[in-house]
């Protein structure tokens, strides 16, 4: 299972903050469980300016995830 | 150096622990960034972090800082959280042994935290709250520095 984590808009338009979704082997497998279950955060998700990130590193493209990665969704950074 | 606190802080004492002992630093030059609001005004905004990545980028910008300008050291602080109008959002401390380059090092953080900072700040405004994004002003900042 990989733990999925939202933040600023995001999480508004999902209503949640943290979940676990899996097992996906792939970043793409786990866009794809959140396409079924919410198509508007899975649209948001793959906006301009979101970036993704595995285990606290940013990724581009599609990434293999280990067992219990940890996937962040990041829409566009404000700066403090 | 970089905190993330969920409460205000004392700036005047930071900026001191930061200066003690330092007898080969001719330079400490301070930032502070304080929250604008309204009158009447409970929170002037409120900072969303990502724990663990956002302390681990602003580090590594931290370290840039540090070999760009010949820094002896470097440390930022920063508020999460709801943060009500007059209170601190940032503090920002460098040592150089001189004081061109603590300025400018100061100069240069602040400007990565205002436009590429991982965080996610949502202001209150008429229609309810908003997340906002860096401004062009903000952006052009970060550009200058190439």
């Amino acid at each position: 299972m990989a733990r999925v984590l939202l933040f600023g808009r995001l999480r508004d338009i999902a209503g949640w903050r943290e979940r676990s979704f899996g097992p996906a082997g792939r970043l793409s497998a786990i866009k794809a469980l959140i396409r079924l279950e919410d198509a508007g955060l899975a649209d948001a998700i793959e906006g301009p300016g979101v970036q993704a990130a595995v285990d606290k590193a940013l990724v581009r493209g599609d990434v293999d995830l280990g067992p219990d990665a940890e996937v962040a969704f990041l829409p566009a950074m404000s700066g403090g | 150096m970089i905190r993330l606190l969920t409460e205000t802080f004392d700036p005047g004492a930071e900026l001191n622990t930061f200066s003690a002992g330092r007898t080969v630093t001719g330079a400490v030059a301070s930032f502070l960034g304080i929250a604008r609001g309204e009158p009447g005004q409970a929170v002037a905004l409120e900072l969303e972090a990502y724990p663990g990545f956002t302390e681990q980028e602003i580090a590594r910008f931290i370290e840039k800082a540090i070999d760009r300008f010949g820094l002896q050291d470097a440390a930022v602080l920063h508020r999460i959280g709801p943060i009500a109008p007059g209170e601190p959002i940032v503090l920002v401390l460098t040592a150089s042994p001189h004081r061109r380059e603590a300025f400018q090092a100061c100069d240069y953080l602040m400007d990565y935290l205002k436009s590429r900072a991982p965080f996610w700040k949502k202001e209150p405004g008429p229609d309810g709250d908003r997340w906002v994004e860096p401004t062009a002003r903000d952006l052009s900042d970060i550009e200058r520095w190439g």
